[in-house]
Order: C-alpha cells, then structure tokens, then sequence
C-alpha cells in the first residue's frame, strides 16, 4: 500500500524473532553459526520439497482445478514431513559436532548445551520460513495499491504479516520441544510437533478466512509455547517468583558451590 | 525517445481464483501477489511533451507515476466535486469524448493539486460537432506573412484558417493526459468505480476506493534550447538525451532524370514543383490518422504522377516537373523549409532559380458542391500563369497555410495551392484524432473481405481521381506540353481507391505487400500514423511513400537481384534509384518473384535548419523537439484509507517495542526462569 504498511508489517512478521536474535544471539558467535546453518538446512529441505512439487506439476493436466488443488495439498503435506525430517537430521548432525567440539577444546564442559542448540536451530528454521513466506508479500506492499480489486479481502498483508509472526515463534517452540524428545527418545512428543506443524500449515487453506486460520493459529502458539517453557526447564513457580521479585532471595538461597 | 516496452501487459480480465498457501511453500501456480492487486492498463496512448524555441506543450506526469482516486465526469457542473468539494483529493478525471473541451480542460489546469490526471475515452464514432485540438491560424508565425510582408494578412487577420480550432495541442499541463478506447478494458474501469466510489444518496464514499496511476514521465524541459544543452552534457559514459528534434526526410522525384551528385544551379533546367503534405497530428503521441489534412494530398498527387508517366515518357514537356511531398509540415513547416535552405545553400539538385512556379495541393477529399479552390498570394501574384478551370476565391485572401509559403519567404515565385475550402477549413477535426477514414466518407459495403475492400471504388475514391486527373492535366500545360496529349492525360480510379485504402484502413494488404522490399513487411500492418516522429526514427508513411512513387513513375528492369543492388554503387546512381521489391506470387507457388524498380524517386532530409546551425531560438525555422521518456503506462488498483495504513505502522512499532521489551526482561531472567530441571554436571547457561 504505502511505506507505513510495508514497514508495519516488517516489523509485526518480524519483530518478536528480531528482538530474540538482537538480546540473546548477536552477542555469541557459536549460537549466530548455528543459527545460520539451521536456516541453510530449512532452505534445503524447501528446495526438496518444490522441487518434487515442481516435477509433479508438470507431470499433472494443468487444467483440471481439483487435480491442482489435490496436488497443492499433498505439496504442503510433503513439505511438512521434509522439514521435519531436516530438523531430525541436524539434530543429529549437532549431537556429532558436539562431541567433536569437546574432543578439540581444552575445556571440560561443552561450550553449548543441546537446549541453547535445540533453541538456536528453531530459531533459525523460523527465520528462513518466515523469510520466504512473507518477503514477497512485503515488495508488493510498498506499491500504492491494496489487495482488492478482484474482490480479494483487504487484510491481506495483516495476516499475512502476523501468520509469519505466529510461524517464527512456532518453529523455535518446535525446536525446543522437538530436540529435548529426542534427547529424551520421546517419540510421541516428535509426533505431536509434526502433528501440529501439520494442523498449522493446512490451517491456512482456509484462507481469505483470516480469523479461522489465524486464531486457531494463535491458539496452538500459545498451547506450544507453554510446553516449550516447561521442557526448557521453567516451571510455574519460577514466573510466579520473576514476577513478584522475589528472585534475590532464590538466587542467593540456591546459591550452591560447584 | 527511449521507450521500454511496457512491462506488464497483464490480461486485465478475470484471472482464475488463486489458493494462497503463502507459508511453508514456495512457487504458486499463481504467482504473483501484484495480480491481486493491480489490473494493468493495455492500451496507453498519451499526450507527451514537444519543446520549441519558447514553450514547452504538452502534459507530464511525476517520476513515480501519479495516483488520483477515480472519478468518471458526468457533466461541466460535476467539476465542482472535483475541484473543491470531493473529500479524497487527487482525483484521476474519466472524460468521455463530449466533455473533452476547452473550457473543462482548462478548469482541470488550474485545479491546483486536486487533479492528478486525466483520461479520455476516444468514441468509436466521430463526434457530430467538429473538434480541433489545433490553433485557430496554423502555422502562423513561420509562413510567409509577417511585419515586414503584408502584415495586415499576418496572424489570421484576414481569414482564420481553422475557427473550430481550440488549442489545446499547444496548452502545458502538468498532470498526464491519457486516451482509452471504448471497449471492455474501460468497462472494467467504469465498473470499479461504479462499485467503489459512487457516492450514495449524498454520503461520502467509503474506502477502499478505486484508483489509477498514470505513468508518463518528460526527461526535457522548458524550451529547445535548455534541452539541447543538456543532450551536450558529456558527464558519463552514456549520456543521458533528453531530447530529439522533430524530423523525417522529404520523398521526391522527378519527370526527367536529374543528376544527384552535381548539387546546386543546373542550366537550362526549368522545373515545376508539384508539392504535397504527408504528416499530420493529434493531441496524443503517436496518432494521426490525418485523412483530409495529409492523405487527400498525396494521394491526389501520386495519382496526378502516375496518369503524367507515359505522358512524360513519351513527349516530354519542356520544363521538368518535380513531385515533393514534405514531412513535418504540421510544425513549423520543417520539410519546405529545409528544402528551400538546400536550395539556397547548393545542397539540392536544383536551386531557387532553376523553379519556374509551384502547385500545392492542400487538402481536397472534401467537396462541397465538387468545387475546388485555387488561392494565390495576392502580393506577389503578377500575371496568372496557371491556366485551370476552377474558381478563384473571389477577394484578396491570402495564402491558406502551405508550403508555398516557405517558397515564397525566399522568392517571389509564381504558384498556387489547391483546396476544397473558399476561405475557412471546411474540415471540422483539422489535426484530431477524429481526421479518419469516416471524416472523408469512405465507407464500403459490409460483408466485402479486406481484399475485396481493397478492390471497391468508393465515391470519395471517384472525387479525388476526378482532382488528379485535372492536377495532372494543368502540371502537363504548366510544364509545357502540347494541348493535343492532354486528353490522353487520365487519372486511374483503381489505384486511386486502392491508395486510399491502404493510407487510412489497412497497409497490410496485398498490393502493398508487392511493391516493398521484403525486409519492411513487418512494418505494414501498424494503423495508420502520419506523425512525423523524431529524426533518428523513420516513419513508415515516407518510405511507403517513396515505394508507391517508384512504382508509379518509374520503370520494371529486367536484371537480377544482385545486379539491382549493383546499379546503386555504378555511375547510374547519379541519374535514378534502383529498388528490389518482392512482387507477387504466382498463382501455382509461393515464392514470389520480385524484380527491380528503377526510379528517380529519392529521399532528402527533412530536418529543420535551425539543428544544423544550432540556433535554437531561431524565428525563422521550425524549432520543435520531442522529449525523451522512460515508459508510458497505467494501472487500476484499490487504495485504503490513510488512517488504516497510520494504524498498521502503529501496530507494527507496538508489536517491535514491546517484543524488545519483552525479551530483554526475559533474557534478563532466563537464569532464574529456567532454572529448574538443570542438570548439574554437563549443563551451562
């Protein structure tokens, strides 16, 4: 529409993931490679995926609408299962490097423990999504007309905008929850994630119906970072204590020696 | 001028529904977001801007295109909402073709900042009133009435040319001017702002409401002069023009052949100019059907050159006739006037001295009662010595503006110019867009096929062989010739209809296609457009032109394809022009058989001289430039309402700061928060 709506809606998509990258990434040099290096393995199993898609277009009739529509959906579906799979497959990658970086640095301890990792990479897979779901939908944004004309809703870019947000956030839940399963070889909390990364990405089938799609997005957003807080070591007593300052004390009575 | 093809030319009509999954995926069969948003304009024509050594005319339009919400006009009085009352100020103005006047215009003009452009919708049929973007008097500085010649004939004094003339060719305005054809495309626009922007019932309009960007940005400003400066700035490795002068070339030929490279006076040679105009204007770029004001002139003239061939070839006549037919008339006479420099400055193949006296043939495809007019120039005008059955307007009138007049700033030389006209224009859309096919009532009978169309003699094709048939007689008199071939002397109603065909309904036909060479078929094809254009650019009408004049006047050799591309480099170049054309196909094959045209017909620059002596503020000869531009296009499209897009920015900064905030206290606390299930042998934070 205008330059106030392309940059309100940089900063709605993203603005939380750019806040987490600026207070607890950019300082450290380890969590900023391994950030990039989960983006890199999210775009690789993008490429995969429109590449089995791209193949199966042209094999199909172009003009049946169905077809398409059947097609579209197995795309997604197939996309779904291939970033799963990549997130498996750097988990794993990570766990080897891990005892590597141990074996080569002088230190006893790891420098990174698999929960910032399982962060980090979720983070990073969120950033790529978001990237490539949104950044398209921004260039037009600067132009000075709005969606509509073929009697297209006008929210577009706004939900587009805050879905990307919700996507962000999501895939580093995801990550969390996903690579404390497999620490923990919990194989039913990696079916849940898959299950609802599945739930979230056939939601938007239900698009120009933004609010059926977005508020059932919100919803498992919310429901997922609650499971994520917990696996990664919260607990309700800890935010009661954040929040009524109670954390001196608990810092000091907890205090133990190494 | 530079123009990048339109990009863009997207069907504007009912593109399938898309399913947007935009996450988690990447190439849509629909691809591209920009078609939800903007419905593209296909057909752009516009007004641009012409330089001359004064003014700057035209429209323009700002770097990034400007946007107006719709607003279709329905009367004169409706400008009021427009122009103070409307509420979403700038508006983009949809005229239709009986509100496009001057006094409309002119009111938009001063609009100050609420208008942001205009588009007309050309009518399919020619409006019943009379409509002339031109001035009132033609012309009128560079003709041959001035202060110091008769100057109570200067200025239209006497006789004004064109009354119905309203100048708004020659008017500035600083929003885009564009023109839409009445089809569904403008029905599609129609309809958008039916559904959006109607107001009901004395209510405001809601958003979104319907808009339309107009790009056609001018690189050249003020005059000439400051343009051609700034072409001369060499500041990179490739400079920026910003504009070109207006120009093409002059096609002529002559009865006896005349030797090319010996440039200047040559004795005992008496010469008969037979002049023509081949250009014509509107006020948008790039149309100019000029049907009354151009093509009734040549064409009467190459068929008046076609009944004198066997004529001239047989008993030649005394005196030589040469056939001109000048570009850029129409600004500033650039094609005569370059003609008579060249005359004056040795570059032509004759001088001034060697013309014994001119014939112009004005426009003359409208008859009122089958008259025709023969205006002289009541001051230099001694004894008649053209000797014709027409009338003779009876007053001391001066000369319509012509060609002649060029002639005459130089000498007084004898000559008339034939019209149809006794003393005002009786063409009521002298240099608009409505000068067409309809103007000069050529019409055919329906269910004919474009072949047979080119076959069927109309009335007005009846009229104007009955004009060259008497032109061919009087330039045979005029040259010397004996009374008894003049009988002989007759002009050929088939070539006549067929010519008339060709200029103003379809150049791609197949006679057409017979007498070019075979690399410019591709341009046969485009409607018909006499506008002069700029000098790099040569424009089809003058090399179809000069086609048309070989195959008329001259002769078929019998030589091979090689041999008639060598005749040019031999010493034969002096005398005639040597051209391959196609020809036609047998009946049993497909190849067709071309063969050599020789001819003395030649192409001579048509540039005015103000460009080579590089006096750009010149009075005395044309000064026009044509600006350059980028691109030329439109588009429709929704806009929502400022405080919509005020809120999204707002929502975003809320959203950024409070996710800083927010993480920053939790980062802050992340020992504490995350505390418990630590592991307390491997584990650091």
């Amino acid at each position: 529409m205008t330059a106030s709506v392309f940059f309100g809606c940089t900063f709605i998509a993203f603005g939380p993931a750019i806040a987490l990258f600026l207070f607890t990434i950019a300082r450290e040099p380890l969590r900023v490679i391994f950030l990039i290096a989960g983006a890199f393995f999210w775009l690789v199993s993008l490429l995969l995926s429109s590449l089995v898609w791209f193949i199966s277009v042209q094999i199909s009739n172009k003009e049946s609408a169905v077809q398409q529509k059947g097609l579209l959906i197995f795309g997604v579906v197939l996309s779904v299962l291939l970033q799963e799979t990549f997130r498996f497959a750097y988990y794993k990658l990570l766990k080897k490097a891990n005892e590597g970086l141990l074996a080569l640095s002088q230190e006893e301890t790891m420098p990174i423990s698999i929960r910032q990792l399982a962060y980090v990479s979720g983070l990073g897979f969120g950033f790529m999504s978001g990237a490539f779901s949104v950044v398209n939908i921004l260039a037009d944004s600067v132009g000075p007309g709005t969606v509509g004309i073929h009697g297209d809703s006008q929210h577009y870019f706004l939900s587009s905008a805050f879905m990307t947000m919700a996507i962000i956030l999501l895939h580093m839940f995801w990550g969390v929850v996903f690579f404390d399963a497999c620490e923990k070889q919990r194989w039913w909390a990696v079916a849940a994630v898959i299950i609802s990364h599945l739930v979230v990405s056939c939601l938007t089938f239900q698009n120009p119906e933004y609010v059926t799609s977005l508020v059932p997005t919100y919803v498992i957003l919310f429901l997922m970072g609650i499971w994520a807080f917990y696996t990664a070591g919260g607990s309700f007593r800890n935010l009661k204590l954040c929040l009524t300052c109670k954390d001196k004390d608990f810092l000091l009575a907890n205090h133990r020696p190494r | 001028q530079t123009h990048i093809a339109d990009e863009g030319k997207v069907k504007p009509l009912s593109h399938p529904r898309c399913y947007s999954a935009f996450l988690s995926f990447a190439g849509v069969s629909c691809n591209s977001v920009e078609k939800k948003i903007y419905v593209h304009l296909n057909y752009t024509v516009s007004c641009v801007r012409l330089l001359n050594a004064t003014h700057q005319i035209g429209c323009q339009s700002s770097l990034s295109g400007n946007v107006g919400v719709l607003h279709v006009l329905e009367s004169e009085e409706n400008l009021d909402w427009v122009l103070h009352s409307g509420p979403n100020p700038p508006y983009m103005v949809i005229l239709e073709s009986p509100l496009f006047t001057r006094s409309v215009m002119m009111k938009l003009k001063n609009g100050s900042g609420r208008v942001a452009g205009v588009a007309v919708v050309a009518p399919n049929t020619n409006p019943a009133e009379g409509f002339s973007p031109h001035t009132t008097c033609p012309n009128e500085n560079t003709g041959v009435y001035s202060e110091t010649y008769e100057p109570t004939m200067a200025n239209c004094n006497m006789t004004v040319w064109n009354p119905l003339g309203n100048g708004l060719s020659y008017e500035e305005f600083d929003f885009p001017i564009f023109s839409l054809k009445d089809d569904n495309d403008t029905q599609v626009i129609r309809q958008c702002y039916l559904d959006h922007n109607r107001a009901g019932n004395g209510s405001t309009p809601q958003y979104p409401l319907c808009a339309m960007q107009l790009y056609s940005h001018m690189s050249a400003v003020t005059d000439t002069a400051t343009c051609m400066r700034r072409n001369a700035i060499n500041f990179s490795l490739n400079p920026e023009m910003v504009c070109d002068p207006l120009g093409d070339q002059n096609v002529w030929a002559s009865t006896r052949p005349l030797n090319n490279t010996a440039k200047g006076h040559k004795m005992w040679e008496s010469v008969v100019i037979a002049a023509a105009r081949l250009d014509s204007r509107s006020f948008f770029f790039d149309i100019a059907p000029g049907a009354q004001s151009g093509v009734s002139g040549f064409v009467t003239l190459l068929a008046a050159a076609h009944a004198l061939r066997n004529a001239t070839q047989e008993a030649q006549p005394n005196r030589t006739i040469l056939y001109t037919f000048f570009q850029g008339e129409t600004f500033d006479y650039i094609g005569s006037s370059r003609m008579v420099y060249d005359m004056e400055n040795k570059q032509f193949v004759v001088d001034l001295d060697n013309v014994h006296s001119v014939l112009e043939i004005g426009q003359v495809g409208l008859r009122a009662d089958s008259k025709l007019w023969l205006h002289t120039d009541p001051v230099s005008r001694r004894n008649e010595s053209l000797n014709v059955t027409v009338d003779v307007p009876g007053f001391s009138q001066p000369l319509p503006p012509s060609s002649f007049q060029r002639f005459l700033r130089a000498r007084p030389i004898p000559g008339v110019v034939l019209e149809d006209h006794q003393s005002a224009y009786t063409n009521k859309f002298y240099e608009s867009m409505y000068d067409n096919a309809e103007n000069l009532n050529v019409s055919y009978p329906p269910n004919l096929t474009p072949e047979e169309q080119l076959e069927y003699i109309t009335d007005t094709a009846r009229a104007v062989t009955e004009v060259a048939t008497m032109v061919a007689r009087a330039l045979y008199r005029q040259a010397g010739g004996e009374e008894s071939q003049l009988s002989s002397i007759k002009a050929d109603p088939q070539i006549v209809t067929k010519m008339l065909y060709s200029f103003l309904v379809r150049s791609n036909n197949s006679w057409f296609q017979q007498l070019v060479p075979s690399d410019f078929t591709s341009y046969l094809g485009k409607p018909p457009n006499f506008y002069v254009g700029v000098v790099q650019q040569s424009s089809e009408p003058t090399l179809l032109v000069q086609y048309l004049l070989a195959n008329l006047t001259g002769s078929t050799i019998n030589i091979t394809q090689d041999n008639c591309k060598n005749q040019r480099e031999d010493e034969s170049d002096k005398m005639y022009n040597y051209m391959w054309v196609q020809g036609a196909a047998p009946p049993n094959s497909t190849e067709r058989e071309g063969y050599c045209v020789r001819s003395t017909a030649r192409l001579s620059k048509a540039l005015s001289p103000a460009f080579d002596l590089e006096q750009y503020t010149s009075k005395n000869f044309s000064t026009w430039t044509e600006s350059r531009w980028k691109f030329i296009k439109g588009r429709i499209f929704l806009v929502a309402s400022h405080e919509l897009e005020m809120l999204t920015l707002g929502v975003g900064v809320g959203v950024l700061l409070s996710s800083l905030l927010v993480t920053y206290i939790i980062s802050s606390k992340a020992d504490i928060l995350f505390s418990s299930g630590r592991e307390p042998t491997n584990a650091t934070y």
